[in-house]
């Protein structure tokens, strides 16, 4: 595509302003979903199956109606809704086992929290006494929690009607595999498990929902106030102009607010129903049940290369246990995986193949990287193997298979075009800031204290912009919507500016760095330009928060928008001081005539011109007001190179890490600061996984990590200070020339953990190691490569 | 989240405060600090129909000397033990509990009377030949540390008495160290060691060890203490006993801890503790 | 079954009797009682600290406190801290070290990290990273939270790996 450079030359993109949103944010005045209460609210709170897989054979709902303040107590017949919640996943010509998800659990219930009964009642306390005399009786149906047993003969099905626990098989390849192995001189395989977790934003999700005088407003936290419009509209059939959802201050989503969930479907069924708002909020230790997990894979990697390192075939089998239900998008996460298999190596034959799998636990979805680091982690872990396999030094192997820089695009065998990339220069950058000889070094001297330190590396690159639509859409890959995203610039006459963004901001500092686009390109300091987001019924529709899109995506589509405002004002100017639109510049805040700064007009000046309209050019509207529908050509694909550097304690197996340094490369940063939050918390995040959190059920499908106590998010006393830097390899798919960092350190940190684990353990005979690294399995690697228990 | 519900009293004498357990019967609880009995409650795993809250009885806080013992009032907050290093491994023990807020809440008292085995002070009363006072309606009596644990979340401590003060000896001339195990500094140890060393010319005079999380009640490592007991304090000696750690253990698994792991644990903490504790860390 | 109880509360300097449920958490009677809606919930084990408010003086979780047990306690919550253009170090710090993201983890952080300071007035990293054990957060990586800390604290913010 062709890219105009329209980028001003006065920059407030590039600065790392502190934030906009801050001050309501420290100083407690926010208003997240919790914080707003209506007059005649009632409270939500549901019955939930503390069984895996049972029959539901009765529910007494007569003790709770009973119960002074209790308004309501509803079960799937009262509902009476005629589909359940959204799958929209629908890949032409591929057939996807997609069960009934019912707002309310239907004759059974399939995983531990499915909700059987919702009570309504006046107050937050009374609610939760109430949903203790709602009296169900189960009767248990066997379970199934393992994915390999889920597929075998005879096991137990979580949905009878498909015969099996199959979801649907997926693939994608390109390149001669057969012929790659066939040439390879070594070949390893790996089996990879990527276990499960959680998103655990720091607030749990709820819901407000209003339905007054035959319009219904509904205040969730979520990241999809435009998918949740949609489809309260469509589930209860309200015509879709009557609906408004708000996402209000959201606490965090990271991939789990992504989601259309029961809860908000059955608080705005409610409202309608007894005319009162309703509100439920989530407790932890249910959200741990029923706000959807992510990853759960095990991955069996194959690889080929030859002696001197070139990799000559790569083959990826993924196993995702998907859980009890399929949920918006949670079958075509796993698939994801595939579109980056190829990571950022010269890979000439690649081919991943999925199946899903149902089992009584609660469904995945997109978690942060969604796909993405899940690629990663196997394709990195596996390469320090093929390493050790070959006798090649990690790094070079990397180099000796790296695509060289390029600008302009790089098709992969599978058809996918990479941006721009520069893999080498990342892992440049790193090894100024870390040396692995000195850390090797380091990990003599502590060997003598019992203490390993190792290091480890790994080098990405990832999707994201999503999305082209004509890529993405319903007959390509089969999401049903489009991947575009919208803004409108509205200047208003006394010269200030509102951006508003399809995007919905959940701690990413959109009102800041968007901002900073938007002023730029109008002359304007960023504390004049308002960014707001997330309410249907402000702004134009838009596709929300995800994926590490709403900079390339949403940005781009501010950008644009504010060009467009920029171009009309230009118009304006070269009108009323009788000059050539083209010689209209933007300095110093103000549009002038090129060559003569004194002739010329500040927004404001603009805006009163646009707004009294009696001196515009011929034909042309009042106003200075701008929309916006952007759809990228192609997606945006960051990378970098990340190492950390961890010391283990040989003797109980604990994992502590000492260092981590990442570089990052996602275009020229519009908000340095906001590029490092983000590689901050998406490390953190990662290394939580790799080393502490994780989502267990047991053999009856119980889960035990459902609270904080047992599902250990790491605290700060766990985690090291982070060195950061990036590369800047500009984007050739948008203006901005920006990528997205929202997810990378997330991808990029798992494997590199592990892999420095590996190394720390590589004297004591370690091979090779399964996350997460809890100190009993590091332990139990240490004796089992001694060749003994302890 | 949300409690169920109870009633609430906050008497302002003890003899209030046994008189209104008294009448509440079994389903009455103290309340200290309430950082063991709200959390069960908020899950609902406890549902007490009454609470007495101990808040407004006077002369329950606060610490101090008398000739070798320490007296501690029940309701001394952790952080106030932590503030205290004068109180050797109490203190140490105490800075490790959970986190500062919780630590500024949670008492002593309410701990002991809780009994969890994975708490952290309960082993250190061990080995400080500690002792509490129980107030009932009956009257008051003593009960030494050793009786107090008596199964998991259960103590000596009858429905209708007040655990109200705590008595230490001061351990004057003991080093000591304590090593808890666990994967969060927050989180309850998976296992922990605490170790109190007499030492007189490089020589253990005497030894005690505690064991944390390693069964249902708060353990001795007898066997690594009768096999330091006047040994010289040398890294062999200390190794050797501590191998005993774990002898005559069955601590409860979990997820994240085998039993086998976790004796192996008792064994490296074992170790580490009496190092600490002898200087030698 | 049980009957109300009159709590005397001092939040922030203002003096409020209520009466509640004994069950009633002081941070419902701090959100839903009195409107201060800046304290947070984040969990229901007393893990995350999102709730962490002053309790005569003390960081404590207002979700494992019993609002009759804070009565005639002097409370200070976020709002009490500072205001838009009257901002309390430590807030200005987070601001100025975007020792934040989604801001949800943010005023218990602050709370936190105001108990850390009045005992040690200028803590290590290490001592901060310890200091806020209670406290979870899921978008920064704890990183800018210790540089705020380390700011308002008046050290430099360089921390070493």
């Amino acid at each position: 595509m062709s890219v105009t450079d329209t980028t001003p030359p006065a920059s407030h993109v590039g600065r790392a302003l502190r934030r906009k949103e801050d001050p309501r944010l420290i100083t407690g005045r926010a208003s997240y979903v919790d914080d707003i209460n209506l007059s005649g609210q009632v409270w939500a709170a549901w019955v939930r199956s503390p069984e895996a897989h049972a029959k539901i054979v009765s529910i007494d709902t007569s003790a709770a109606q009973a119960r002074d303040g209790v308004l309501a107590v509803y079960t799937h017949a009262d509902l009476g809704m005629e589909a359940g919640l959204p799958m929209a996943w629908v890949p032409p010509g591929i057939e996807v086992n997609t069960p009934d998800h019912w707002v309310l659990a239907k004759d059974e219930v399939k995983h531990v929290g499915d909700p059987v009964a919702l009570v309504i009642g006046d107050d937050r306390y009374g609610v939760a006494d109430a949903v203790e005399d709602v009296v169900v009786e189960y009767d248990p149906l066997p379970v199934v929690t393992d994915p390999e047993k889920a597929l075998e003969p005879g096991s137990p099905l979580v949905h009878e009607q498909f015969g099996t626990n199959k979801v649907c098989e997926w693939s994608l390849g390109g390149g001669d595999l057969e012929a790659g192995f066939a040439e390879a001189d070594v070949i390893i395989e790996r089996r990879v498990v990527n276990h499960r977790m959680a998103g655990a934003a720091i607030e749990p999700r709820g819901v407000l929902a209003e339905y007054r005088a035959d319009r219904l407003t509904v205040w969730s936290s979520t990241q999809v106030p435009h998918f949740l419009r949609l489809f309260l509209s469509g589930l209860l059939g309200i015509s879709e102009e009557l609906v408004r959802v708000i996402a209000p201050e959201v606490g965090g989503g990271f991939g789990s607010k992504l989601q259309i969930y029961a809860e908000e479907i059955g608080c705005a069924w409610a409202s309608r129903k007894l005319g009162r708002p309703v509100k439920w909020i989530e407790a932890r230790s249910e959200g741990m049940m029923v706000t959807h997990h992510g990853r759960d894979q095990i991955d069996t990697v194959r690889v080929g290369a030859k002696r001197d390192g070139t990799i000559t075939a790569w083959h990826s089998k993924i196993l995702a246990d998907i859980g009890a239900y399929q949920m918006l998008l949670t079958p075509m996460i796993p698939p994801l995986s595939a579109f980056v298999m190829c990571g950022v190596y010269k890979t000439p034959a690649v081919q991943t193949d999925v199946v899903n799998v149902m089992t009584n636990k609660f469904a995945t979805d997109a978690i942060r990287g969604a796909g993405r680091p899940e690629a990663t982690h196997m394709i990195e872990v596996t390469m320090d193997q093929l390493a050790s396999e070959l006798g090649i030094d990690p790094l070079e192997l990397r180099r000796r298979n790296f695509i060289p820089p390029f600008s302009a695009g790089h098709e992969t065998p599978l058809g996918i075009v990479y941006d721009s990339g520069n893999y080498a220069a990342a892992l440049d950058k790193l090894l100024e800031h870390i040396d692995p000889a000195q850390v090797s070094r380091e990990a003599e001297e502590l060997r003598e204290r019992g203490i390993y330190r190792g290091i480890g590396f790994s080098t990405y690159t990832e999707i994201c912009g999503n999305a082209p639509s004509r890529i993405v859409g319903p007959s390509g890959f089969g999401l049903q919507g489009g991947g575009w995203e919208s803004a409108t610039v509205r200047v208003h006459a006394s010269g200030s500016a509102t951006l508003y963004t399809g995007t919905s901001p959940h701690g990413q500092g959109h009102e800041t760095g968007f901002a900073q686009i938007v002023a730029d390109r109008l002359g304007l300091d960023p504390a004049q330009v308002d960014v707001i987001h997330g309410d249907t019924q402000t702004g134009p529709f838009g596709l929300d928060t995800y994926g590490s899109r709403s900079l390339a995506v949403g940005g781009e589509a501010a950008a644009r928008t504010a060009n467009k405002v920029a171009d009309k004002a230009k118009a304006i100017v070269a009108h009323q001081l009788e000059a050539d639109a083209a010689d209209i510049e933007l300095r110093d805040g103000k549009f002038s005539v090129r060559g003569s700064p004194d002739r010329g007009m500040t927004l404001a000046e603009v805006a009163g011109a646009a707004y009294v309209p009696e001196n515009l050019p011929e034909g042309m509207e009042p106003g200075l007001d701008e929309q916006t529908f952007y759809d990228p050509e192609n997606f945006v694909f960051p990378f970098g190179a990340h190492a950390c550097v961890v010391d283990v304690d040989a003797e109980t197996g604990k994992v502590d890490v000492v260092r981590y340094v990442a570089v990052d490369d996602c275009g020229p940063a519009i908000n340095p600061m906001l590029i490092d939050g983000q590689v901050h918390g998406g490390i953190a995040h990662a290394l939580g996984q790799a080393l502490y959190e994780r989502i267990h059920y047991d053999e009856s499908g119980q889960l035990v990590t459902g609270t904080f106590v047992d599902y250990a998010l790491p605290t700060a006393a766990e985690l090291p200070s982070f060195e950061t830097d990036r590369t800047e390899t500009p984007s050739t798919v948008n203006s901005l020339g920006v990528k997205g960092v929202g997810e990378a350190g997330t991808i990029a940190a798992s494997p590199a953990a592990t892999n420095a684990v590996i190394d720390a353990l590589r004297p004591l005979g370690v091979k090779f190691i399964n996350m997460p690294l809890t100190p009993m399995r590091v332990w139990e690697a240490i004796n089992e490569a001694k060749g003994g228990a302890a | 989240m949300i409690p169920a519900e109870f009633d609430y009293t906050v008497p302002e004498s003890l003899q209030d405060a046994i008189a209104s357990l008294v009448d509440g019967g079994e389903d009455a609880k103290l309340l200290a600090g309430g950082h063991s009995l709200l959390p069960l409650m908020k899950l609902r795993l406890a549902a007490p129909t009454l609470l007495v809250d101990l808040r407004k009885v006077p002369g329950l806080a606060g610490i101090e000397r008398q000739d070798g013992t320490w007296r501690i009032g029940a309701l001394t907050p952790h952080a106030a033990l932590e503030r205290s290093p004068e109180l050797g491994i109490v203190s140490q023990v105490a800075g490790t509990i959970a986190d500062p807020q919780v630590r500024n809440r949670g008492t002593i008292g309410g701990s002991l009377a809780h009994g969890d085995p994975a708490s952290d002070l309960p082993a250190a009363m061990l080995l400080c030949e500690g002792e509490v006072t129980l107030q009932g309606q009956g009257g008051q009596r003593t009960v030494a540390a050793p009786d107090l644990f008596q199964n998991y979340l259960e103590t000596a401590v009858a429905a209708d008495e007040v655990l109200t003060e705590v008595r230490i000896n001061g351990l004057d001339g003991w080093g000591h160290g304590y090593q808890k195990f666990n994967r969060r500094s927050e989180d309850w140890a998976m296992v922990a060691v605490s170790a109190v060393v007499k030492e007189s010319g490089g020589v253990c005079e005497d030894v005690r060890v505690g064991l944390t999380n390693m069964g249902s009640v708060p353990l001795r490592a007898t066997a690594v203490e009768e096999a330091l007991r006047g040994q010289e304090l040398s890294a062999e000696n200390i190794q050797r006993a501590a191998e005993q750690a774990a002898e005559g253990t069955s601590p409860p698994a979990d997820l994240n801890a085998t039993a086998d792991y976790k004796r192996h644990l008792a064994r490296v903490l074992s170790r580490r503790a009496l190092q600490e504790a002898a200087g030698r860390g | 079954m049980s009957s109300t109880v009159p709590v005397r509360l001092n939040v922030n300097g203002d003096e409020h009797t209520l009466e509640v449920e004994p069950r009633l958490l002081l941070v419902h009677a701090l959100r839903d009682e009195l409107g201060l809606t800046g304290t947070h919930v984040g969990c229901d084990t007393s893990n995350c600290g999102a709730c962490t408010v002053h309790l005569n003086g003390e960081a404590v979780k207002s979700c494992t406190v019993l609002a009759v047990q804070a009565d005639g306690a002097e409370v200070t919550t976020i709002e009490g801290m500072g205001s838009d253009g009257d901002l309390h170090p430590l807030q200005e710090a987070f601001w100025n070290q975007h020792g934040l993201q989604c801001g949800y983890c943010t005023p218990g952080m602050i709370m936190a990290a105001a108990g850390i300071l009045a005992e040690n007035p200028k803590p290590t990293e290490q001592e901060i990273r310890h200091g806020l054990e209670g406290n979870l957060c899921r978008c920064t990586g704890y990183h800018n939270i210790v540089k705020a800390v380390l700011d308002a604290s008046g050290q430099s913010t360089e921390v070493t790996a």
